[in-house]
């Protein structure tokens, strides 16, 4: 249950970024080998946003697939989490190109203008 | 000719709706349009600050010329018991050890000789790179050559977790089942080494070590793998060895 410390800091950059403003919205995204299970997160979100600027906020979560690139034949490739041989040549060890993120992509806020 | 009914009298002809012809679409307000809003682009990773306090451990250690092994593995799978022999066989080295409570472990080691710090994490489920900064503050690394950072107890939550070391090591017993790597692939992913532990007990709870090497194969592709018991000493020298090189 590290998403409630990973929540805690997503927070406190969403209201970094909002600069005093109240928060409509957050887009996390969230890759198969961050570690994170996405409802934990959700939970996280419900149990820590009040009293925060996010309160009453929206929360989006874009899941990523993970992504290698293999070195050998040069493929691009989607694999499960475990599974990370190359499905053209067989190669174990493919470049990560995707797939690890847990990152705060943007947040909204009442445009004032 | 009216279109509604075919009479052919456009205007008298009955209405089949409530309002005046002179009305307009818009309805009453019970309910308030959303605000419009703006995008703000932020891109921080939730492990943005652990990222950047590893990094600063990381220099500190290359300063310090120590070469730090972070141990992960669930719990009782025999990360203590290794320690507790590996402090007696390697100079210079000392531990840092995490555990939701009890300074247990941290006095087990120090019965070797060896410094060891105890991080007593209460309700967290790992380390992270700011305690092991902490924990730091209470060793003296004058002399020291290496540093084991005992993690948690716990297959998923330390995999996040950056702490500054140099290597990974994930532990695996043989009483603990042979898939449990593919049940807990992300923790293995970037294993620098497995070590197969308590090979002394393998006969005695029916260990397949064909099917757990594969499955430690399948999910940590750049890992070595090393079969140990700390119990009788078996593989251990391998083991030290691969700490030295």
């Amino acid at each position: 249950m590290h998403e409630l410390s990973l929540m805690t800091n997503l927070l406190a950059e969403a209201a970094a970024a909002a600069d005093g403003a109240p928060i409509c919205a957050l887009r996390v995204r969230v890759g198969p080998l961050s570690g994170v299970v996405v409802d934990a997160l959700r939970f996280a979100f419900e149990a820590l946003a009040p009293g925060t600027p996010a309160a009453g906020a929206r929360f989006d979560v874009e899941e990523t697939a993970l992504v290698f690139h293999c070195p050998r034949c040069g493929a691009d490739y989607e694999t499960p989490v475990g599974a990370y041989q190359c499905p053209g040549c067989g190669a174990a060890d493919g470049e990560l190109r995707g797939g690890n993120e847990l990152e705060l992509i943007s947040i909204e806020v009442p445009d004032h203008v | 000719m009216c279109d509604t009914c075919g009479c052919n009298d456009p205007h008298n002809h009955p209405h089949d709706h409530a309002q005046p012809h002179a009305h307009g679409h818009d309805h009453a307000h019970g309910h308030a349009h959303p605000p419009p809003v703006r995008t703000v682009p932020v891109q921080k990773s939730a492990l943005e600050l652990n990222q950047r306090l590893a990094d600063q451990n990381r220099g500190w250690f290359r300063a310090k010329g120590l070469k730090v092994f972070n141990l992960l593995s669930s719990p009782g799978s025999g990360k203590t018991a290794l320690l507790e022999r590996t402090l007696r066989a390697v100079p210079r080295a000392a531990a840092i050890v995490g555990d939701l409570q009890t300074e247990n472990d941290a006095d087990r080691l120090r019965a070797t000789g060896a410094q060891a710090v105890q991080i007593v994490t209460g309700a967290t489920c790992h380390l992270d790179a700011h305690m092991v900064a902490h924990a730091l503050e209470k060793l003296d690394v004058a002399g020291l050559g290496a540093l084991f950072i005992e993690n948690v107890g716990n297959l998923v939550c330390p995999a996040s977790y950056d702490l500054g070391e140099a290597k990974r090591v994930v532990l695996l017993s043989v009483t603990e089942g042979e898939d449990k790597p593919l049940k807990y692939p992300v923790i293995f992913r970037n294993a620098d080494l497995v070590l197969v532990t308590k090979i002394d007990l393998a006969a005695a709870v029916g260990f397949d070590r064909e099917k757990a090497l594969a499955a430690i194969r399948q999910t940590a592709p750049r890992a070595q793998i090393l079969e140990v018991s700390a119990k009788t000493g078996a593989g251990l020298d391998a083991w030290y060895a691969w700490l030295a090189g």
